[in-house]
């Protein structure tokens, strides 16, 4: 394995790692905080058909991830074997 | 960078999907003519979308004490450059909306407009205008600049849609006070994100050199 594939695997764990700071606060939950300042008469007109919990939410995020680091994975592989 | 279900007045939620749905409709053309000319490109699609999952996965803290997402549309943009990536990054961006509350149906044709199209769209002149230069820099140019500009474009859907008062320098007031949360949050992440799409994209040149002509 060159240093360029390892580097490959090691990053991406090591920001899933560091990902774990729960209370930092997302910029998306701070811009609503500024719309609320901005326009403080604005009510949301439409909200979520399905909203998970903070379990289910995790799992959603992690599957998400899973598909993607499949979908590298698999045809990254794929060509690899084939060569 | 996801607006959230609901956050954007309805007559914008109609106006950033009139400008994505085109693009959307002829990326999804070209994503087909691409696996038409060459079977091998749809493995390259699969891994251009793998990106964006993953990275648009990961909830990462910055400098500001604020955490936000990459994008990971800069592998997509610099393999099938523009429209393909919006149609790629709609799919993702659909995921969340649905099973994350993470942006929403109002707001998707917004969120694929800075994600998928704009964004995107500033990385990829950003690779064409480096490539001849420097190879790796252009593929770390184009995923920073991407992630970058991606969430700019957002923070100017929100101020045009909640400008402090009326007229231009109400949308401009508000513009400052939404780059302050957004983009400065975004510049540690997008270089991060830079990194790793260019050691993919470099794994990808020593397999398969001839899609990315130089």
């Amino acid at each position: 394995m060159r240093p360029n594939k390892i580097l490959l695997l090691v990053l991406p764990v090591a920001l899933i790692a560091l990902s774990g700071a729960q209370e930092w606060k997302g910029t998306d939950d701070i811009a609503e905080g500024a719309i609320a300042e901005l326009s403080p008469d604005y009510k949301p007109w439409f909200s979520p058909i399905f909203e998970p919990t903070g379990e289910l939410e995790g799992l959603f995020f992690s599957v998400q991830a899973a598909i993607g680091g499949f979908l590298i994975g698999y045809f990254l592989g794929k060509h690899d074997r084939e060569s | 960078m996801h607006i959230m279900e609901g956050f954007l007045p309805a007559e914008w939620c109609a106006f950033w999907y009139a400008l994505a749905i085109p693009v959307l409709i002829y990326g999804a053309w070209k994503t087909k003519k691409e696996i038409e000319r060459d079977p091998k490109a749809k493995s390259l699609l699969a891994v251009s979308l793998g990106f964006i999952f993953v990275l648009s996965a990961l909830k990462l803290p910055s400098v500001t004490g604020s955490c936000s997402h990459p994008t990971g549309t800069g592998v997509a943009v610099v393999l099938f450059g523009p429209s393909v990536t919006a149609f790629l990054s709609s799919i993702a961006l659909l995921y969340q909306a649905l099973l994350l509350a993470h942006g929403g149906l109002t707001t998707l044709g917004a969120n694929t407009v800075s994600m998928g199209i704009v964004g995107p769209f500033f990385g990829f002149i950003a690779y064409k205008a480096l490539k001849k230069f420097n190879l790796t820099a252009a593929f770390f140019s184009a995923a920073a600049v991407a992630d970058f500009m991606t969430y700019v474009v957002t923070s100017l859907q929100l101020a045009l849609a909640f400008p402090a008062s009326p007229g231009m320098e109400g949308v401009m007031f508000s513009a400052i006070r939404f780059l302050g949360i957004f983009a400065v949050t975004q510049i540690p992440l997008a270089i991060i994100e830079a990194f790793i799409a260019v050691l993919l994209l470099r794994s990808i040149r020593t397999y398969s050199p001839e899609v990315i002509s130089a």
